[in-house]
């Protein structure tokens, strides 16, 4: 039993990752960290897609199941479980039932490596990013046997679509992602990283986000990920795998209750996944906004208040909207739990304000709320734009994206080595 | 696919093979789709993702209108044809009741004609409103959807404010109107027209200079005139052939000569410029309704109709631009109280024909397209 505490308590010193200090506990106890704020992340988005779509929509979206809706997506998890469990006559059974797992588990997967915080992720790898491309790649193939297994024609165009896509924007996906690989080796050892915590620290330590890095060129790298990124998760206006005025619903068309479920889980954590790889890679990760610029204690005390100010705004704007419940007695329950809610989101504000506390959550907060914006994007796009066709789509692909891709990659390997390279023409023209 | 229309016609007897080992892909896409408007069905046939040919089933929504014709009294038949294009409804009145009143040889009265018009252009609009969202909807974009909702809303209201009813509103009677309009009718429909005209913008906003809208709709579905003309295609597929032809400037019925509007046309026939046609067709339509509710007459709103109609013996064939194309009633009177035989030639029965010849070497999602830039009802293909 001692030795047992000793070893729980030996990690708390350590400013390694539960992985990479080999602390089995401790990285069991982020890994059910994650997967539980995972599943959250997940249902809030869930409901804030649905009221954000609404508001764009000049309509209000849930209301009914709790105040302002806020229970809706734990009715609909509840639905989805209580549904009939369907499987179609002609599918094959087996295939039909693991396909929804290897999307599940591969969208689950990449959180193992993706850095919340200097020491808070679970592992940190140094293949981190070839992981994080090489697992949420293999999301595909789950697609493909759902598509398949279904035996119907809608989910089998749906995969097949589905396939073509994700494998060539990974494409340009890719060569995104090694420009900005290119970008970290620019130390003073020349050494480039692939370890996500490594790629962080990098812009740390070159006091620029690899957004700005040789403006535009890491603009432009952004920007072919940013695209790609929403092909790869198949969302608006690339979501032609699950079309649903073409295909009613793609891939997943024959799938229903708890099935159908893994699939939007899946859906959600791949969008949360690919952000967080954009966020790692071009927007500083963790790193809370000018820590060189606005460096010392007092910066440091301002910038760690913005968790609990943020908690404490939130449950601010619930009291707001509890005062202006309809004063009807039917509306009772609903305004005592808005005022509820309003009070837990104010008292986790206040919790933020403690010290221990609000030394930890800093870089978490900071790296979920760039997370967010880009949540928030996605919905944006789905509100906006129309659908891209299949052809289009594969235009978009290969003859815009790659290419440029494929230039900036030369393009960021030129401008980094430009030094080098000059010294080299000047040695030639002596 | 260069010559779309030597392929051979669709043969639905093969036994459909299994995808492993055919290039060709039979896919039944309806009567239960979300982008097939109602209950039509279309039976594609695809290699890979190209429309090699297709066929249009209908029939699921026939409740035999015509033949109800034949035992009802003329005025008893009114309501039912607001159930064909019912998201037209006033059109269809206007249509039905300026037949019958042809083969009766009677005219409705000014003021009647103008509110006539009033009502028949606000419905072209909310028609309109109505195939935009849709249309918008399957092609991917769902806000707009929600924009055309909420302003075809004020339309309904006005409905509802004049006769009781928003959708299916049986607004006229043969020879005029039943009811006077409300009081501070001319004040709603001035009050809808300066409200919907940013509205009109903003959906422009969203679609016109869109990227992926303009890719999805540039030289989809391209249909010629000639086609059209010899399909007998009407209404904005027409037009965006580039046929300048409207029944409402061609064979004024109503009082349109009266009004002051034009014809938009577009040139390549293909789904963009039946979008830009049917936009303009709304600010149009605005247009007679501004000009119409200044000059609403004064006077009786009904014409002297007998109360048991006997129209002579005879047939009328009366024909009016609906907002998705030409509407016609023929009906054959044998000098009884009902009509011997009446037939309604729906614009949006003719205009499905052409969807085989506009999608054959296009992509499964420009069929989506297609069939939502045709504008078709249902219930009015299948009557």
């Amino acid at each position: 039993m001692h030795d047992f505490v000793q070893y729980v308590e030996s990690y708390l010193g350590s400013d390694k990752t539960p992985g990479a200090a080999g602390n089995v506990f401790w990285a069991t106890v982020y890994v059910l960290l994650v997967f539980v704020g995972l599943s959250v992340a997940v249902i809030a988005m869930n409901w804030l897609e649905r009221k954000i779509l609404a508001h764009m929509q000049v309509r209000l979206g849930p209301m009914r199941v709790g105040p302002h809706g806020l229970l809706q997506p734990i009715a609909d998890a509840l639905k989805l479980l209580l549904k009939e469990d369907i499987i179609p006559d002609g599918a094959d059974k087996i295939v039909f039932w693991i396909a929804p797992f290897i999307v599940v588990l591969a969208a689950f997967t990449v959180f193992v490596v993706v850095p919340f915080g200097p020491t808070h992720a679970i592992t940190d790898m140094n293949i981190g990013i070839l992981f994080m491309l090489g697992v949420s790649s293999l999301s595909v193939l789950g697609i493909v046997t759902a598509g398949w297994a279904s035996n119907s024609h809608y989910p089998l165009i749906g995969a097949l679509r589905s396939s073509a896509q994700m494998v060539s924007y990974e494409v340009a996906m890719g060569l995104a992602v090694v420009s900005a690989i290119l970008m970290t080796s620019l130390n003073a050892t020349n050494t480039g990283t692939l370890s996500m915590i490594g790629i962080v620290e990098a812009q740390k330590q070159q006091e620029v986000w690899f957004l700005f890095k040789f403006f535009p060129l890491g603009i432009i790298a952004f920007a072919i990920f940013a695209i790609a990124m929403v092909a790869e998760t198949n969302r608006a206006p690339f979501d032609l795998p699950e079309a649903e005025s073409e295909l009613t619903a793609g891939f997943h068309t024959e799938y229903s209750g708890f099935r159908w479920s893994l699939f939007f889980l899946a859906e959600y954590s791949a969008m949360i996944a690919v952000s967080s790889i954009a966020v790692t890679l071009w927007m500083g990760g963790w790193l809370r906004p000018f820590p060189n610029l606005l460096q010392g204690p007092t910066w440091d005390l301002a910038f760690s208040l913005f968790p609990g100010l943020t908690f404490l705004f939130l449950g601010g704007m619930c009291f707001y909207n509890t005062a202006r419940m309809p004063k009807h007695p039917l509306f009772k329950i609903q305004t005592i739990g808005l005022a509820g809610f309003g009070a837990l989101l104010a008292l986790i504000g206040l919790l933020m304000f403690l010290p221990p506390i609000r030394d930890r959550v800093g870089d978490i907060f900071w790296f979920s709320a760039k997370v967010a914006g880009f949540m928030y994007l996605y919905i944006w796009y789905r509100g906006t734009f129309p659908r891209y066709r299949f052809d289009q789509l594969m235009k978009v692909g290969w003859k815009v994206l790659l290419p440029t891709g494929l230039a900036l990659l030369i393009l960021t390997a030129l401008v980094g080595m430009r030094t080098e390279l000059l010294a080299q023409v000047r040695e030639v023209l002596r | 696919m260069s010559d779309p229309n030597t392929l051979s016609p669709l043969d639905l007897d093969t036994p459909d093979k299994t995808f492993l080992d055919a290039n060709e892909l039979v896919i039944n896409m309806g009567p239960q789709h979300p982008a097939t408007h109602g209950v039509l069905r279309v039976i594609l046939r695809l290699d890979g993702e190209k429309v090699l040919g297709l066929e249009c089933v209908i029939g699921y929504l026939h409740r035999g209108v015509e033949k109800i014709a034949e035992n009802r009294t003329y005025t008893m038949f009114n309501p039912y044809v607001d159930r064909m294009d019912y998201v037209a409804a006033v059109s269809n009145g206007l249509g039905y009741c300026e037949a019958v009143e042809k083969l009766l040889s009677v005219e409705a009265p000014p003021r009647a004609q103008y509110i006539r018009v009033i009502l028949t252009e606000l419905n072209r609009i909310a028609s309109h409103q109505l195939w935009l969202g849709t249309h918008a909807l399957d092609i991917g974009a769902i806000t707009p959807l929600f924009y055309t909702f909420r302003d075809r809303e004020e339309i309904l209201k006005i409905f509802e404010k004049y006769c009781g009813a928003r959708l299916t509103t049986h607004a006229f009677r043969i020879g005029g109107l039943q009811y006077e309009a409300y009081d501070g009718f001319e004040k709603d429909v001035k009050a809808f027209c300066s409200f919907v005209k940013p509205k009109i913008d903003e959906y422009e906003e969203l679609l016109t200079t869109n990227r992926i809208w303009l890719e999805r709709t540039r030289g989809v579905g391209v249909i010629s005139g000639k086609d059209c003309i010899a399909l007998g295609v009407t209404g904005p597929v027409l037009r965006a052939s580039g046929v300048q032809w409207d029944i409402r400037k061609a064979l004024p019925y109503a009082n349109y000569k009266n009004f002051d509007f034009e014809i938009p046309t577009g040139q390549n026939g293909d789904t963009y410029d039946r979008y830009i046609v049917r936009m303009i067709e709304m600010r149009q339509s605005l247009r007679i309704v501004e000009q119409a509710v200044e000059g609403i007459p004064e006077g009786p709103v009904m014409a002297k109709v007998p109360k048991v109609m006997k129209p002579p013996v005879g047939e009328v064939y009366h024909s009016i631009e609906a907002p998705k194309g030409e509407l016609g009633y023929f009906i054959v009177s044998d000098g009884s109280t009902q009509p011997y035989r009446v037939r309604v030639r729906p614009p949006s029965f003719v205009n499905l024909q052409a969807l085989d010849i506009m999608c054959r070497g296009q992509l499964v999602a420009d069929v989506i397209a297609v069939i939502g830039t045709l504008d078709i009802v249902l219930g009015e293909v299948d009557r």
